[in-house]
């Protein structure tokens, strides 16, 4: 799988006329409704065109239209792995731009869900990884792990996927009196579970053959196209804005910034994007654990006025959400609705790099490529 | 580690009468350009060893009382460390009769697909764009949604949608 085409077409007086086919957009590895139309010469790739736009809801029309509140729901479902930490993005974007306070115990809260959400949205990326490239097993003990975390969820805010649980300046609801327990049960056993995964898939001889030094990104590469979050990590920058930027509480909690090391291959191949998930939701298990130690007791939210209008101004701000980083760029002309709201979503950045990385692949390695980035479509298109 | 307004300043002595004010915000000032002149000033701040803005974190479109927008918000990240060394947010404005503005694709790739979003639904046009064409609506779509303008479609191939 390294002969590039140029390679073979060297050796070859045969020229053979390129095909053109489409992938997807109703396709099982393309992780939701995504088509490329790829050019193809034999086995090898010539180029690759992403068509997206088939989740696209105008979210950022809706934004004009509905209150700030009111727009909190809908954030759930821009990248709908992650709600937790898309609802987060959007109330410190808001509480930023209003100036508003969050009691302490909501911070706790608040990073005990986001990071617990992390977790469950790594398991899905590894998950489906795994499926992509044909170990089926990898994803039902993924998605055992990430039920757990699903029931805590419905436990706390009645939701397993969309949340609606943040506010501006808290949370909605404390946490259940059984949440410390279950969740410490959780944590106790989750790095045991994290080891069985390391020997089905991360140390799998023919997951490794297929994913190292497949699908390099240099760290130029990746940020010229906006990568960030762990496919940027995986290049080997450090960029975690938790760590270079933090937000809440994290400049008092303690955990590592995991970054790739060419560790099977090639530094920023699809193996270092995977193994930096799975290292991360180390990381943020040891985050929880911290957070539900000291956990304090005290408000879960600001009393905010009944029509809530922030003042006028401009605001920009970007989260570390599990697929890189949520930018919501807000315009208010100081009405209870945004005068315009512009969301930076990671994966549409994230699925921009696959036409300059997929020249001279093999097929089977462009579905290696694309699920290594981890992209969903509802961000996307938003 | 030059501060918005240091290098605000910088350009307007590198471009003399292509800068224009500098606006003081509560939350984050900006640096107004004009569009004949972006793609050069993009060009200098990002090849610039001290500036060195290495990644365009997002393009926004805004529709202001008869005009449009581009608001470019840019960072210079040490690869080294991760950290973001200093920031700039740039804005473009633009009549709305005429809307064009010099592309910057070919200085960040990332721009390539921010700028058909912002085409797209906006109604910006990225002069020197390698392939300007729509990305979130489908083809032969009418009308650019986020105009404040934009009158919502009635029916759509038949169906209809009141």
């Amino acid at each position: 799988m390294s002969q590039s085409i140029n390679q073979v077409l060297e050796f070859s007086p045969l020229k053979t006329d390129g095909m053109t086919i489409n992938m997807g957009p109703q396709h099982p590895s393309t992780h939701g409704v995504l088509r490329l139309i790829v050019t193809t010469d034999g086995e090898f790739i010539e180029s690759v065109e992403p068509v997206v736009g088939y989740l696209h809801r105008c979210k950022e029309k809706i934004g004009e239209n509905v209150t700030y509140a009111q727009f909190m729901p809908y954030t759930d479902r821009l990248d709908y792995l992650a709600g937790m930490n898309n609802n987060w993005a959007w109330a410190m974007a808001v509480e930023k731009l209003a100036g508003i306070k969050v009691p302490e115990r909501a911070e706790y809260i608040r990073v005990i869900m986001g990071e617990l959400n992390r977790i469950a949205s790594h398991l899905v990326a590894i998950g489906t990884y795994g499926l992509d490239l044909g170990a089926w097993s990898p994803l039902v003990y993924a998605f055992n792990e990430r039920e757990k975390i699903m029931d805590l969820f419905e436990k706390t805010c009645g939701a397993r996927l969309t949340y609606n649980y943040y506010r501006f300046g808290g949370v909605s609801k404390d946490l259940p009196d059984e949440f410390r327990e279950e969740c410490g049960k959780l944590l106790a056993g989750f790095d045991s579970f994290l080891d069985e995964i390391d020997t089905l898939l991360s140390e799998n001889y023919i997951f490794i053959k297929r994913t190292a030094n497949v699908g390099v990104f240099s760290a130029k590469l990746a940020l010229d196209y906006g990568l960030t979050g762990p496919n940027l990590r995986a290049s080997g920058v450090p960029r975690d804005l938790r760590r270079v930027a933090p937000y809440s509480i994290y400049d008092r909690l303690q955990f590592d910034v995991i970054v790739g090391h060419g560790t099977k291959g090639i530094l920023g191949d699809c193996w270092d994007r995977y193994d930096c998930r799975i290292k991360e939701m180390r990381q943020s298990a040891r985050i929880v654990r911290q957070c539900l130690k000291d956990l304090p007791e005290g408000e879960i939210k600001t009393k905010l006025p009944a029509v809530f209008r922030p003042p006028k101004g401009h605001v920009f701000f970007a989260a570390e959400n599990p697929k890189g980083e949520l930018g919501f760029y807000i315009v208010s002309d100081g009405s209870t609705k945004p005068a315009r709201l512009h969301i930076r979503g990671p994966s549409f950045h994230s699925v921009s790099i696959l036409p300059a990385v997929s020249h001279g692949v093999m097929i089977a390695d462009l579905v290696a490529i694309l699920g290594s980035i981890d992209i969903v479509l509802g961000e996307v298109d938003r | 580690m030059p501060s918005p307004k240091e290098i605000h300043d910088r350009l307007k002595s590198q471009f003399p009468g292509f800068i224009l004010d500098f606006v003081e915000e509560r939350i984050d000032p900006y640096t107004q350009v004009k569009p004949e002149a972006l793609a050069r000033v993009a060009a200098f701040i990002k090849n610039d060893s001290e500036l060195a803005f290495n990644y365009l974190v997002s393009i926004s479109s805004l529709d202001e009382q008869g005009t449009l927008n581009a608001v470019y918000h840019l960072q210079s990240v040490d690869l080294q460390t991760g950290r973001t060394r200093h920031g700039v947010i740039l804005k473009v404005c633009v009549p709305v009769e005429n809307p064009v503005i010099p592309s910057v694709a070919h200085i960040w790739p990332t721009a390539d697909w921010q700028e058909r979003e912002c085409y797209d639904l906006m109604g910006i046009r990225f002069s020197g764009h390698p392939d300007l064409k729509r990305i979130l609506t489908e083809e032969g779509w009418v009308g650019h949604p986020l105009r404040k303008d934009y009158v919502f479609p009635t029916e759509y191939r038949g169906i209809d949608l009141t």
